[in-house]
Protein backbone atom coordinates (compact mmCIF):
# COMPACT_ATOMS: atom_id res chain seq x y z
CA UNK A 1 0.00 0.00 0.00
CA UNK A 2 2.75 2.42 0.96
CA UNK A 3 4.33 1.63 -2.37
CA UNK A 4 1.30 3.04 -4.22
CA UNK A 5 1.24 6.07 -1.93
CA UNK A 6 4.90 6.63 -2.77
CA UNK A 7 4.19 6.41 -6.51
CA UNK A 8 1.33 8.85 -6.12
CA UNK A 9 3.28 11.44 -4.12
CA UNK A 10 6.23 11.02 -6.43
CA UNK A 11 4.22 11.62 -9.61
CA UNK A 12 1.93 14.31 -8.27
CA UNK A 13 4.47 16.47 -6.48
CA UNK A 14 8.08 15.43 -6.80
CA UNK A 15 8.30 14.38 -10.43
CA UNK A 16 5.36 16.43 -11.62
CA UNK A 17 4.99 15.81 -15.32
CA UNK A 18 4.41 19.40 -16.29
CA UNK A 19 6.61 21.39 -13.97
CA UNK A 20 9.52 19.01 -13.40
CA UNK A 21 9.56 16.73 -16.44
CA UNK A 22 8.23 19.42 -18.81
CA UNK A 23 5.80 17.09 -20.54
CA UNK A 24 2.35 18.17 -21.64
CA UNK A 25 3.17 21.85 -21.83
CA UNK A 26 0.87 22.63 -24.75
CA UNK A 27 -2.43 22.10 -22.93
CA UNK A 28 -0.81 23.63 -19.84
CA UNK A 29 -0.38 26.93 -21.69
CA UNK A 30 -3.29 26.55 -24.11
CA UNK A 31 -6.27 25.68 -21.91
CA UNK A 32 -5.34 27.56 -18.75
CA UNK A 33 -6.97 30.90 -19.49
CA UNK A 34 -10.20 30.05 -17.69
CA UNK A 35 -10.62 28.02 -14.55
CA UNK A 36 -13.69 26.21 -15.82
CA UNK A 37 -12.12 25.12 -19.09
CA UNK A 38 -9.01 24.06 -17.24
CA UNK A 39 -11.06 21.92 -14.89
CA UNK A 40 -12.81 20.27 -17.82
CA UNK A 41 -9.50 19.65 -19.55
CA UNK A 42 -8.04 18.29 -16.32
CA UNK A 43 -10.92 15.84 -15.98
CA UNK A 44 -10.72 14.69 -19.60
CA UNK A 45 -6.95 14.27 -19.40
CA UNK A 46 -7.21 12.37 -16.11
CA UNK A 47 -9.63 9.97 -17.72
CA UNK A 48 -7.56 9.50 -20.86
CA UNK A 49 -4.22 9.25 -19.07
CA UNK A 50 -5.33 6.63 -16.57
CA UNK A 51 -7.14 4.57 -19.17
CA UNK A 52 -4.36 4.77 -21.73
CA UNK A 53 -1.68 3.86 -19.23
CA UNK A 54 -3.68 0.74 -18.28
CA UNK A 55 -4.43 -0.12 -21.91
CA UNK A 56 -0.85 0.39 -23.05
CA UNK A 57 0.39 -1.79 -20.19
CA UNK A 58 -1.96 -4.59 -21.27
CA UNK A 59 -0.98 -4.25 -24.91
CA UNK A 60 2.70 -4.25 -24.03
CA UNK A 61 2.58 -7.29 -21.73
CA UNK A 62 0.14 -9.49 -23.58
CA UNK A 63 0.73 -8.57 -27.20
CA UNK A 64 4.14 -6.99 -27.73
CA UNK A 65 6.28 -8.90 -25.22
CA UNK A 66 5.20 -12.48 -26.18
CA UNK A 67 5.90 -11.80 -29.85
CA UNK A 68 9.10 -9.87 -29.12
CA UNK A 69 7.76 -6.78 -30.85
CA UNK A 70 9.03 -4.22 -28.35
CA UNK A 71 10.38 -2.12 -31.20
CA UNK A 72 6.76 -1.37 -32.18
CA UNK A 73 6.05 0.09 -28.76
CA UNK A 74 5.81 3.77 -29.67
CA UNK A 75 3.55 3.28 -32.67
CA UNK A 76 1.20 0.89 -30.91
CA UNK A 77 0.99 3.19 -27.89
CA UNK A 78 0.05 6.07 -30.15
CA UNK A 79 -2.65 3.83 -31.62
CA UNK A 80 -3.90 2.98 -28.13
CA UNK A 81 -3.96 6.64 -27.06
CA UNK A 82 -5.72 7.75 -30.24
CA UNK A 83 -8.43 5.15 -29.70
CA UNK A 84 -8.90 6.09 -26.02
CA UNK A 85 -9.13 9.78 -26.91
CA UNK A 86 -11.70 9.05 -29.61
CA UNK A 87 -13.83 7.11 -27.14
CA UNK A 88 -13.52 9.93 -24.58
CA UNK A 89 -14.50 12.48 -27.18
CA UNK A 90 -17.64 10.59 -28.08
CA UNK A 91 -18.61 10.17 -24.44
CA UNK A 92 -18.01 13.86 -23.65
CA UNK A 93 -19.95 14.93 -26.74
CA UNK A 94 -22.92 12.91 -25.59
CA UNK A 95 -22.83 13.64 -21.88
CA UNK A 96 -21.66 17.25 -21.74
CA UNK A 97 -22.09 19.15 -25.02
CA UNK A 98 -21.04 22.41 -23.42
CA UNK A 99 -17.75 20.99 -22.17
CA UNK A 100 -17.32 19.51 -25.64
CA UNK A 101 -17.73 22.94 -27.19
CA UNK A 102 -15.51 24.62 -24.62
CA UNK A 103 -12.68 22.10 -24.97
CA UNK A 104 -13.07 22.23 -28.75
CA UNK A 105 -9.86 21.38 -30.54
CA UNK A 106 -8.02 20.62 -27.30
CA UNK A 107 -9.98 17.45 -26.71
CA UNK A 108 -8.66 15.56 -29.77
CA UNK A 109 -5.31 17.20 -29.09
CA UNK A 110 -4.99 15.11 -25.91
CA UNK A 111 -3.77 12.52 -28.42
CA UNK A 112 -0.66 14.58 -28.96
CA UNK A 113 -0.26 15.46 -25.29
CA UNK A 114 3.28 14.23 -24.74
CA UNK A 115 2.51 13.47 -21.09
CA UNK A 116 0.15 10.70 -22.19
CA UNK A 117 2.70 8.94 -24.35
CA UNK A 118 5.40 9.75 -21.82
CA UNK A 119 3.54 7.98 -19.02
CA UNK A 120 2.91 4.91 -21.19
CA UNK A 121 6.58 4.66 -22.17
CA UNK A 122 7.91 5.38 -18.68
CA UNK A 123 5.66 2.63 -17.30
CA UNK A 124 7.40 0.12 -19.52
CA UNK A 125 10.85 1.57 -18.92
CA UNK A 126 10.57 1.31 -15.13
CA UNK A 127 9.01 -2.18 -15.48
CA UNK A 128 5.96 -1.44 -13.40
CA UNK A 129 3.34 -4.14 -12.96
CA UNK A 130 -0.35 -3.67 -13.72
CA UNK A 131 -1.43 -1.92 -10.51
CA UNK A 132 1.72 0.18 -10.41
CA UNK A 133 1.18 1.33 -14.00
CA UNK A 134 -2.41 2.27 -13.25
CA UNK A 135 -1.33 4.21 -10.14
CA UNK A 136 1.48 5.87 -12.06
CA UNK A 137 -0.89 6.96 -14.83
CA UNK A 138 -3.47 8.17 -12.31
CA UNK A 139 -0.85 10.02 -10.25
CA UNK A 140 0.58 11.66 -13.35
CA UNK A 141 -2.85 12.87 -14.40
CA UNK A 142 -3.62 14.14 -10.90
CA UNK A 143 -0.34 16.04 -10.95
CA UNK A 144 -1.19 17.43 -14.37
CA UNK A 145 -4.68 18.44 -13.22
CA UNK A 146 -3.34 20.03 -10.05
CA UNK A 147 -0.87 22.33 -11.75
CA UNK A 148 -3.25 23.07 -14.63
CA UNK A 149 -5.99 24.20 -12.24
CA UNK A 150 -3.56 26.13 -10.02
CA UNK A 151 -2.05 27.80 -13.05
CA UNK A 152 -5.41 28.76 -14.55
CA UNK A 153 -6.52 30.20 -11.21
CA UNK A 154 -3.37 32.33 -11.14
CA UNK A 155 -3.90 33.39 -14.75
CA UNK A 156 -7.47 34.43 -14.04
CA UNK A 157 -6.21 36.72 -11.31
CA UNK A 158 -3.40 37.98 -13.56
CA UNK A 159 -5.89 39.26 -16.12
CA UNK A 160 -7.22 41.82 -13.65
CA UNK A 161 -3.91 42.78 -12.11
CA UNK A 162 -1.70 45.65 -13.11
CA UNK A 163 1.03 44.14 -15.32
CA UNK A 164 3.61 46.28 -17.13
CA UNK A 165 2.91 46.50 -20.86
CA UNK A 166 5.80 44.37 -22.17
CA UNK A 167 4.92 41.52 -19.82
CA UNK A 168 1.24 41.28 -20.59
CA UNK A 169 -0.25 38.11 -22.04
CA UNK A 170 1.85 35.02 -22.68
CA UNK A 171 5.00 36.63 -21.26
CA UNK A 172 3.71 36.85 -17.72
CA UNK A 173 2.12 33.40 -18.14
CA UNK A 174 5.50 31.87 -18.97
CA UNK A 175 7.14 33.68 -16.07
CA UNK A 176 4.42 32.38 -13.77
CA UNK A 177 4.93 28.86 -15.07
CA UNK A 178 8.65 29.21 -14.41
CA UNK A 179 8.05 30.37 -10.86
CA UNK A 180 5.64 27.48 -10.26
CA UNK A 181 8.23 25.09 -11.62
CA UNK A 182 10.81 26.46 -9.22
CA UNK A 183 8.34 26.12 -6.37
CA UNK A 184 7.78 22.47 -7.28
CA UNK A 185 11.54 21.90 -7.25
CA UNK A 186 11.18 22.36 -3.51
CA UNK A 187 9.57 18.92 -3.36
CA UNK A 188 12.61 17.16 -4.80
CA UNK A 189 14.21 14.83 -2.31
CA UNK A 190 10.87 14.19 -0.64
CA UNK A 191 10.54 10.81 -2.32
CA UNK A 192 13.05 8.91 -4.39
CA UNK A 193 12.02 7.79 -7.87
CA UNK B 1 7.77 -9.65 -39.57
CA UNK B 2 4.48 -11.46 -40.18
CA UNK B 3 3.69 -11.50 -36.46
CA UNK B 4 4.26 -7.74 -36.31
CA UNK B 5 1.73 -7.14 -39.06
CA UNK B 6 -0.72 -9.54 -37.43
CA UNK B 7 -0.39 -7.98 -33.97
CA UNK B 8 -0.80 -4.40 -35.17
CA UNK B 9 -3.64 -5.54 -37.42
CA UNK B 10 -5.32 -7.28 -34.50
CA UNK B 11 -4.97 -4.16 -32.36
CA UNK B 12 -6.48 -2.05 -35.11
CA UNK B 13 -9.43 -4.46 -35.39
CA UNK B 14 -10.00 -4.42 -31.59
CA UNK B 15 -9.96 -0.61 -31.44
CA UNK B 16 -12.15 -0.43 -34.52
CA UNK B 17 -14.76 -2.61 -32.81
CA UNK B 18 -14.57 -0.59 -29.57
CA UNK B 19 -14.87 2.71 -31.44
CA UNK B 20 -17.70 1.43 -33.57
CA UNK B 21 -19.54 0.27 -30.48
CA UNK B 22 -19.15 3.63 -28.68
CA UNK B 23 -20.15 5.49 -31.84
CA UNK B 24 -23.45 3.64 -31.81
CA UNK B 25 -23.92 3.74 -28.05
CA UNK B 26 -23.11 7.45 -27.65
CA UNK B 27 -24.67 8.65 -30.85
CA UNK B 28 -25.48 12.37 -30.70
CA UNK B 29 -28.67 13.32 -32.45
CA UNK B 30 -28.79 16.94 -33.50
CA UNK B 31 -26.93 19.47 -31.46
CA UNK B 32 -27.79 19.05 -27.75
CA UNK B 33 -26.49 22.53 -27.00
CA UNK B 34 -29.16 24.04 -29.24
CA UNK B 35 -31.81 22.14 -27.28
CA UNK B 36 -30.46 23.50 -24.00
CA UNK B 37 -30.43 27.10 -25.28
CA UNK B 38 -33.90 26.65 -26.78
CA UNK B 39 -35.22 25.54 -23.39
CA UNK B 40 -34.09 28.81 -21.80
CA UNK B 41 -35.82 30.96 -24.38
CA UNK B 42 -39.40 32.09 -23.62
CA UNK B 43 -40.88 30.31 -26.68
CA UNK B 44 -42.95 33.31 -27.71
CA UNK B 45 -41.81 32.71 -31.31
CA UNK B 46 -42.17 36.47 -31.75
CA UNK B 47 -39.19 36.96 -34.05
CA UNK B 48 -38.03 40.15 -32.33
CA UNK B 49 -34.51 38.72 -32.22
CA UNK B 50 -34.39 38.82 -36.02
CA UNK B 51 -34.74 35.07 -36.43
CA UNK B 52 -37.95 33.29 -37.41
CA UNK B 53 -38.56 31.80 -33.98
CA UNK B 54 -36.86 30.66 -30.80
CA UNK B 55 -35.24 27.53 -32.21
CA UNK B 56 -33.46 29.31 -35.10
CA UNK B 57 -32.27 31.93 -32.60
CA UNK B 58 -30.96 29.14 -30.36
CA UNK B 59 -29.12 27.65 -33.33
CA UNK B 60 -27.64 31.04 -34.16
CA UNK B 61 -26.43 31.48 -30.57
CA UNK B 62 -24.86 28.04 -30.61
CA UNK B 63 -23.05 28.77 -33.89
CA UNK B 64 -21.90 32.16 -32.66
CA UNK B 65 -24.09 33.92 -35.23
CA UNK B 66 -26.04 35.89 -32.65
CA UNK B 67 -25.51 37.58 -29.32
CA UNK B 68 -27.40 36.47 -26.22
CA UNK B 69 -29.04 39.88 -25.71
CA UNK B 70 -31.59 39.84 -28.53
CA UNK B 71 -34.62 38.47 -26.72
CA UNK B 72 -36.90 41.22 -25.31
CA UNK B 73 -39.66 38.89 -24.05
CA UNK B 74 -37.12 36.93 -22.05
CA UNK B 75 -35.63 40.11 -20.64
CA UNK B 76 -32.78 40.21 -18.20
CA UNK B 77 -33.52 36.80 -16.75
CA UNK B 78 -33.01 35.04 -20.08
CA UNK B 79 -29.77 36.92 -20.75
CA UNK B 80 -28.60 35.94 -17.29
CA UNK B 81 -29.49 32.26 -17.79
CA UNK B 82 -27.89 32.16 -21.24
CA UNK B 83 -24.72 33.80 -19.96
CA UNK B 84 -24.68 31.19 -17.22
CA UNK B 85 -25.13 28.28 -19.61
CA UNK B 86 -22.66 29.50 -22.22
CA UNK B 87 -20.17 30.96 -19.78
CA UNK B 88 -20.32 34.41 -21.34
CA UNK B 89 -20.45 37.92 -19.97
CA UNK B 90 -23.84 39.32 -19.02
CA UNK B 91 -24.69 42.12 -21.45
CA UNK B 92 -27.68 44.48 -21.46
CA UNK B 93 -30.56 43.87 -23.84
CA UNK B 94 -29.93 45.14 -27.36
CA UNK B 95 -32.32 48.11 -27.81
CA UNK B 96 -32.54 47.38 -31.56
CA UNK B 97 -34.55 44.28 -30.78
CA UNK B 98 -37.05 46.04 -28.57
CA UNK B 99 -37.64 46.73 -24.92
CA UNK B 100 -38.80 44.64 -22.04
CA UNK B 101 -42.50 45.27 -21.71
CA UNK B 102 -45.17 44.06 -19.40
CA UNK B 103 -46.46 40.67 -20.34
CA UNK B 104 -49.50 41.04 -22.57
CA UNK B 105 -51.95 38.84 -24.40
CA UNK B 106 -54.24 39.72 -27.29
CA UNK B 107 -57.99 39.53 -27.34
CA UNK B 108 -60.13 39.44 -30.46
CA UNK B 109 -63.12 41.74 -30.46
CA UNK B 110 -65.61 39.13 -31.55
CA UNK B 111 -68.21 41.64 -32.75
CA UNK B 112 -65.88 43.15 -35.31
CA UNK B 113 -64.16 39.95 -36.45
CA UNK B 114 -65.05 39.01 -40.02
CA UNK B 115 -63.50 35.54 -39.91
CA UNK B 116 -60.76 36.08 -42.48
CA UNK B 117 -58.35 33.56 -40.81
CA UNK B 118 -55.35 35.83 -41.51
CA UNK B 119 -54.48 36.02 -37.84
CA UNK B 120 -54.69 32.23 -37.51
CA UNK B 121 -52.05 31.92 -40.22
CA UNK B 122 -49.84 34.49 -38.52
CA UNK B 123 -49.97 32.94 -35.04
CA UNK B 124 -46.72 31.04 -34.46
CA UNK B 125 -48.11 28.86 -31.69
CA UNK B 126 -51.65 28.16 -32.96
CA UNK B 127 -53.32 29.96 -30.09
CA UNK B 128 -56.14 31.34 -32.25
CA UNK B 129 -59.08 29.12 -33.06
CA UNK B 130 -61.78 29.71 -35.64
CA UNK B 131 -62.73 28.91 -39.20
CA UNK B 132 -63.32 30.88 -42.40
CA UNK B 133 -66.24 33.33 -42.05
CA UNK B 134 -66.70 32.28 -38.44
CA UNK B 135 -65.50 34.52 -35.67
CA UNK B 136 -62.13 33.70 -34.12
CA UNK B 137 -60.97 33.74 -30.56
CA UNK B 138 -57.67 33.61 -28.72
CA UNK B 139 -56.85 30.89 -26.23
CA UNK B 140 -55.57 33.24 -23.57
CA UNK B 141 -53.52 30.68 -21.66
CA UNK B 142 -51.61 29.82 -24.84
CA UNK B 143 -51.03 33.36 -26.11
CA UNK B 144 -47.41 34.45 -25.71
CA UNK B 145 -48.00 38.13 -26.44
CA UNK B 146 -45.87 38.22 -29.57
CA UNK B 147 -48.36 40.55 -31.34
CA UNK B 148 -47.63 38.95 -34.73
CA UNK B 149 -51.36 38.60 -35.43
CA UNK B 150 -52.00 42.35 -35.29
CA UNK B 151 -50.52 43.56 -38.62
CA UNK B 152 -52.44 41.09 -40.85
CA UNK B 153 -55.86 41.86 -39.32
CA UNK B 154 -57.86 43.86 -41.93
CA UNK B 155 -60.46 45.20 -39.48
CA UNK B 156 -58.15 45.89 -36.51
CA UNK B 157 -60.22 43.84 -34.15
CA UNK B 158 -57.28 42.51 -32.14
CA UNK B 159 -56.57 44.33 -28.91
CA UNK B 160 -53.44 44.07 -26.75
CA UNK B 161 -54.29 43.69 -23.09
CA UNK B 162 -51.98 43.26 -20.13
CA UNK B 163 -52.19 39.92 -18.38
CA UNK B 164 -54.70 40.10 -15.57
CA UNK B 165 -53.13 39.87 -12.15
CA UNK B 166 -54.37 36.84 -10.30
CA UNK B 167 -52.80 34.36 -7.93
CA UNK B 168 -50.95 32.61 -10.74
CA UNK B 169 -49.53 35.63 -12.53
CA UNK B 170 -48.91 38.04 -9.67
CA UNK B 171 -45.34 39.04 -8.90
CA UNK B 172 -43.50 41.78 -7.07
CA UNK B 173 -42.81 44.96 -8.99
CA UNK B 174 -39.43 44.92 -10.65
CA UNK B 175 -36.97 47.36 -9.08
CA UNK B 176 -36.85 49.41 -12.28
CA UNK B 177 -40.56 50.13 -11.94
CA UNK B 178 -40.21 51.58 -8.48
CA UNK B 179 -39.37 55.02 -9.78
CA UNK B 180 -35.73 54.95 -10.77
CA UNK B 181 -33.94 53.87 -13.89
CA UNK B 182 -32.48 50.38 -14.04
CA UNK B 183 -28.89 51.57 -14.38
CA UNK B 184 -29.28 53.87 -11.44
CA UNK B 185 -30.60 50.96 -9.43
CA UNK B 186 -27.59 48.82 -10.30
CA UNK B 187 -25.23 51.61 -9.30
CA UNK B 188 -27.02 52.06 -6.04
CA UNK B 189 -26.85 48.40 -5.16
CA UNK B 190 -23.09 48.52 -5.13
CA UNK B 191 -22.72 51.97 -3.67
CA UNK B 192 -24.47 53.50 -0.76
CA UNK B 193 -28.17 53.59 -1.49
CA UNK B 194 -29.30 57.14 -2.05
CA UNK B 195 -32.90 57.14 -0.97
CA UNK B 196 -33.44 60.65 -2.22
CA UNK B 197 -33.19 59.39 -5.75
CA UNK B 198 -36.38 57.42 -5.35
CA UNK B 199 -39.23 59.59 -6.42
CA UNK B 200 -41.59 59.07 -3.51
CA UNK B 201 -44.59 60.64 -5.20
CA UNK B 202 -44.20 58.37 -8.17
CA UNK B 203 -43.87 55.40 -5.87
CA UNK B 204 -47.15 56.24 -4.18
CA UNK B 205 -48.80 56.89 -7.50
CA UNK B 206 -47.68 53.46 -8.68
CA UNK B 207 -49.06 51.86 -5.58
CA UNK B 208 -52.44 53.54 -5.78
CA UNK B 209 -52.63 52.50 -9.44
CA UNK B 210 -52.37 48.88 -8.60
CA UNK B 211 -54.75 49.02 -5.71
Amino acid sequence: MSEFALILVSTVLVNNFVLVKFLGLCPFMGVSKKLETATGMALATTFVLTLSSIASYLVNTYLLAPFELEYLRTITFILVIAAVVQVTEMIVHKTSPLLYQVLGIYLPLITTNCAVLGVALLNVQTEYNFMQSATYGFGASIGFSLVLILFSAIRERLTVSDIPMPFQGPAIALITAGLMSMAFMGFSGLVKG
Amino acid sequence: MLSAILVVGLLAVIFGVVLGFTAVKFKVEGDPLVEKIDKLLPQTQCGQCGFPGCKPYAEAIANGGAEINQCPPGGEQTIHDLADLLDREIIPLNPENGEVTEKTVVIIDEETCIGCTLCIQACPIDAIVGAAKQMHTVIESECTGCDLCIPPCPVDCIIITPVKKDLKTWQWDKPAELGFEKNEFEENVFKETDYKKIDLDKLHANKSDTQ
